[in-house]
């Protein structure tokens, strides 16, 4: 299941940030990204083994994975369709043929002694993710480039996507990784979980005196597990590299690539960049290139959802303000659970109201997603049609918690709809919304939902 | 359908001493009536023969397993054709399986009872794939190539696994860890490679067709040496899956018979789109067979209007005058039979032997990565990662292997990329556009199969570029990815020589053109036994 990622982050202390905002300065930091996506596809990217999205495939069953003399790799479809949707849905121009290329070495886990990756052609390219900072972050739009998208690495379906050095701060870094995520949780690509490696940022910072062109030497940085800690990262090296720079100790800062370590807070070297190595790339010859036809892009093309982009102006559109146009845009489900209450006619700010609020405050306490709950957006609809028409007055009521009288309630509602009643026994559970709605209607809304739900699937589902 | 094709002849001739000169004699011979079947001949499909037999009861799956396991074991010692024989016992069961069912008049497929020989780089899940390398000593992979599969559900039974230059690697068999190969036309010879276990077992009718494979002319060169037909597919015709890698992009399942009957059949059997492997193709395979004209039903020109173009190229410098003299023999006869000859240049021909060296041996030297000692054959034991990974190779491989290895990370490396690999691909395209613009103006393009007969074990051990020059005729085919058939016309030094082969290479997928003509230019083509002295007193067809 989806982790529960806060893609919101929280503000640094304030000392911090003032030594952050004196050291901005003089010096400029410039930040590139390459992300890793884990595909949510049901087989292994060249073969049909079973790929246990999210567990570590370290598991090789077939001749293909083993890299037995003789197998063939056969790239899964499912994967160039996830690369197009994505390559799509970051503005990028898509290659009509790209192709595959081996990179070699010998790793104990590489069975072939080289990987398929994309090397020269990727399947995506020149692309670019709006980004929406938070406000207590200030706020502000901001796009960054996106240099490629690529089909990358054996086994593991995987997809590199590779960002312009357009990042200046911690905060934009993670909010361009942020948006990452939401867009692949929006074209259900992946889970973009990034405790569980499913999606993985390695940043590459330098830092110059403002008005430098050339840029300062690049440091990578890797296991960023979380926004947060990749924001703060990369304001510790930025921190660490400036200093260096204001102490005229600039040579110190070596290409290197350091890791976050958590409990200290603070990036240490992990590893010297040597000699480049040499891959001695060249095409896969075992795989066909990969030829796009126009038709196939503009049938992907139509079947994308609305973009997180997109939703986020629409909202913006409909008067709400950008605290909540980020919430309910966050998550694909809230969003659709939102538009499917304002289609009923439901007032835009109530309903982002209701959402916001105690629907929210109610999910996380029973750790439930938005899709868990059985109040329907017909009903919450028509809940807010109520109190707005003064059926229900004004300001709601305090909330019923007595057991006996919502049991009340709940039986009324029971004798006065046995037709419903007979079809929920016979099979169709989902009428369950339809109850639940009525006993809030008749409650004016102000049956505790956790309590309104358990009293009426007991009396829903006991014998007659 | 299958069995009405065919018509009975006699290779076996003693006028075959005087067809040397091979255009006159053709001219000659126009005047008898070259179309008449001789009334002795056998048929010269073993696959088809095989089938009437058994389907008529004339004699056993049993029996015939028997008589060819008996052969086989009886010249083994002399030829050393495979590197693996698969027990008595084994092939004697498929073989009363078989029985049983026609017995039982249920169905049995179109390979019934044909005993085929597999080059040991194609895997088997019952027998050991060494692909003629120490590396893989003792290895049994967990299953069988498309390619086997295909023949085992048609009912082909698997006598042997046959030897090889080391992973395809050579042009002689030489190059295997194990053995060296000896041709049956003289036991002092090379039976060509890397399918030269292939290319002699079916010689010596040890198994009646057999599987090779061809990467740079490794079935046709060798079914030149040793007189046979030999079958390069289009690339992707039939499925690599189970083939040990040595060039992907060029790497091809050929088949080895007989007669032309014989490759058709068999390749029909195995080719068509494979989800295994993406290189597969999913053109339709059509019944090659049913293409097949008996001879007494044959026009008088039957291959009339026909565009043969004559590789000029081919027959320069460098080429065995006795070869250019049979060659020309066998384009005179296709005059006769009624073909359209012209001359064509290929003025890239001569690019085609660095170009494919280069493609080759980069693609084996990343092919080969996963020979490290740690999943498969022998293992040396190493103080840490990297010792044994270096040992394993230092011992599991052979000197020639090395020599690819290193040639091909060579040419792969940065700074020699373009120079080399890159450049090499620029070459394969002007070779493939330019067989692309002979082959709109010629149905088939003819060239011999090598530039010489076979030479002596040991010739060319030591000189390694001799042996690739060698290759000439064929590599540029492996390098546009067109079929090309490999049958034999005449004899070097008269009926007790060596057996000369010639090359037809047709358009993609056009197998179908090639083995029509084959077909009648075999049947056509008078006064010679391809059959070789070791084994004629014993073979009846
Ligand atoms: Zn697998």
């Amino acid at each position: 299941m989806q982790e529960k990622q806060q893609t919101q982050l929280k503000a640094s202390p304030k000392s911090e940030s003032a030594k952050f905002e004196e050291v901005l300065k003089n010096y400029e930091a410039v930040i590139g990204i390459e992300t890793h996506v884990q595909l949510a596809t049901l087989t292994k990217a060249f073969c049909s083994c079973p790929y246990n999205y999210g567990a570590q495939p370290n598991t090789s069953i077939c001749p293909v994975c083993m890299g037995l003399p003789g197998a063939l790799p056969v790239l899964n479809s499912k994967v160039i369709e996830c690369a197009v949707k994505v390559g799509l849905a970051l503005n990028c121009k898509l290659s009509l043929s790209s192709k595959f290329d081996r990179k070699q070495y010998f790793y104990p886990d590489l069975p072939k002694g080289y990987q398929i990756s994309q090397f020269d052609i990727p399947i995506a390219a020149g692309g670019y993710i709006d980004v929406d900072l938070p406000v207590e972050f200030g706020g502000g739009h901001r796009k960054f480039g996106v240099t490629r998208v690529d089909l990358n690495r054996a086994g593991v379906p995987l997809l590199e996507i590779v960002s312009e050095p357009d990042m200046r701060t911690g905060i934009e870094a993670a909010e361009y990784a942020a948006e990452l995520q939401r867009l692949v949780r929006y074209l259900g690509v992946s889970n973009g979980n990034m405790q569980e490696g499913s999606l993985r940022c390695d940043v590459n910072i330098s830092v110059r005196p403002h008005g430098q062109p050339e840029f300062g030497t690049k440091v990578e940085i890797k296991n960023l597990n979380s926004f947060s800690s990749m924001s703060r990262a990369i304001d510790y090296e930025i921190l660490r590299q400036a200093q260096l720079h204001s102490e005229g100790e600039a040579h110190q800062i070596v290409q290197e690539t350091r890791l976050w370590e958590e409990g200290a807070q603070k990036t240490v070297t992990m590893r010297k960049k040597e000699g480049l190595a040499d891959y001695r790339y060249f095409p896969e010859p075992d795989l066909p290139g990969v030829n796009l036809s126009e038709d196939y892009i503009s049938t992907i093309h139509d079947s994308l959802p609305e973009l997180p982009e997109t939703k986020r102006r629409r909202y913006e559109n409909l008067g709400l303000n950008m605290q909540d146009v980020l919430f309910l845009a966050n998550d694909i489900n809230v969003a659709a659970f939102f538009d499917a209450t304002i289609a009923t006619g439901a007032d835009v700010k109530l309903a982002a109201n209701w959402i916001m609020g105690d629907i929210a405050a109610y999910l996380k306490n029973e750790k439930l997603s938005i899709n868990d709950i059985k109040l329907t957006p017909e009903e919450l609809g028509e809940l807010i049609a109520s109190i707005k028409g003064g059926t229900i007055s004004g300001k709601i009521g305090k909330e019923i918690a007595d057991p006996s009288e919502i049991e009340k309630i709940v039986d009324r509602v029971i004798a006065n709809n046995p037709k419903q009643l007979e079809q929920y026994r016979g099979g169709k559970t989902r009428l369950q919304g339809y109850f639940a709605g009525q006993v809030m209607k008749e409650s004016k809304g102000k049956a505790n939902p956790a309590l309104l739900n358990k009293i009426l699937l007991e009396k829903l589902n006991s014998k007659p | 359908m299958l069995s009405s094709a065919q018509a009975p002849r006699l290779l076996r001739s003693p006028a075959a001493a005087t067809t040397t000169a091979a255009a006159l004699t053709i001219k000659c011979l126009h005047t008898s009536p070259i179309l008449t079947p001789a009334a002795t001949s056998p048929s010269p499909s073993q696959i088809l023969t095989t089938r009437k037999s058994l389907l008529s009861r004339q004699t056993s799956a049993v029996d015939l397993a028997k008589s060819f396991l008996q052969r086989l074991r009886r010249h083994e010692p002399q030829l050393s054709s495979f590197l693996y024989v698969s027990p008595d016992d084994v092939v004697l069961k498929q073989a009363e399986e078989l029985d049983t069912k026609i017995k039982n008049n249920e169905e049995v497929g179109p390979l019934a009872g044909v005993l085929v020989g597999v080059k040991d780089n194609i895997c088997t899940y019952d027998m050991p794939s060494t692909a003629g390398s120490r590396i893989l000593e003792n290895y049994r992979p967990p299953f069988d190539a498309t390619a086997v599969r295909k023949l085992r559900d048609s009912g082909a039974i698997v006598v042997g696994k046959t030897n090889l230059d080391e992973f395809g690697m050579g042009s002689t068999t030489e190059g295997s860890a194990y053995q060296v190969t000896a041709n049956p036309w003289d036991l002092s010879r090379v039976p060509g490679g890397s399918s030269g276990g292939s290319a002699a077992a079916v010689s010596a009718r040890q198994c009646m067709v057999a599987l090779g494979s061809d990467t740079g002319g490794s079935v046709r060169q060798p079914a030149s040496f040793c007189g046979v037909v030999g079958l390069k597919p289009t690339y992707g015709r039939v499925s690599r899956y189970g083939l040990v890698a040595y060039a992907s992009s060029l790497d091809v399942i050929g088949c080895f018979g007989s007669s032309v009957a014989d490759a058709g059949i068999l390749l029909h059997s195995i080719s068509g789109f494979d989800n295994f492997d993406a290189t597969s193709s999913k053109q339709e395979v059509p019944d090659y067979a049913s293409q097949f004209v008996a001879l007494e039903y044959l026009e008088s020109k039957p291959l009339k209007g026909l565009r043969v173009g004559v590789i000029h190229e081919t027959l320069e410098n460098g080429v065995d005058s006795e070869v250019i003299s049979s060659v020309r023999g066998a384009v005179s006869h296709l005059e006769e039979l009624g073909c359209t000859v012209s001359e064509v240049s290929l003025p890239s021909f001569s690019l085609g032997l660095p170009a494919y060296y280069i493609l080759a041996s980069s693609e084996s030297s990343s092919n080969l990565s996963r020979y490290d000692g740690v999943r498969f054959g022998n293992q040396v034991f190493g103080e840490e990662l990297n010792s044994l990974y270096g040992d394993s190779r230092a011992e599991g491989l052979g000197s020639e292997v090395k020599m690819r290895i290193l040639m091909g990370t060579y040419a792969l490396s940065a700074g020699y990329y373009d120079a080399y690999y890159k450049r090499a691909q620029q070459v394969r395209t002007i070779i493939r556009n330019s067989f692309k613009d002979a082959l709109e103006k010629n149905d088939i393009l003819i060239s011999p199969a090598a530039p010489s007969v076979a030479y002596k074990i040991g010739e060319k051990k030591n000189d390694p570029l001799a042996m690739y020059a060698g290759d000439i005729m064929t590599v540029n085919v492996n390098l546009a990815g067109l079929p090309a058939l490999v049958l034999p016309c005449g004899f070097d030094g008269g009926s007790a020589g060596l057996p000369v082969g010639f090359q037809m290479i047709g358009a993609a997928f056009d197998e179908e053109k090639l083995l029509k003509i084959g077909h009648i230019f075999e049947q056509t083509l008078p006064g010679y036994s391809f059959v070789p002295p070791l084994v004629a007193d014993e073979w009846t067809g």
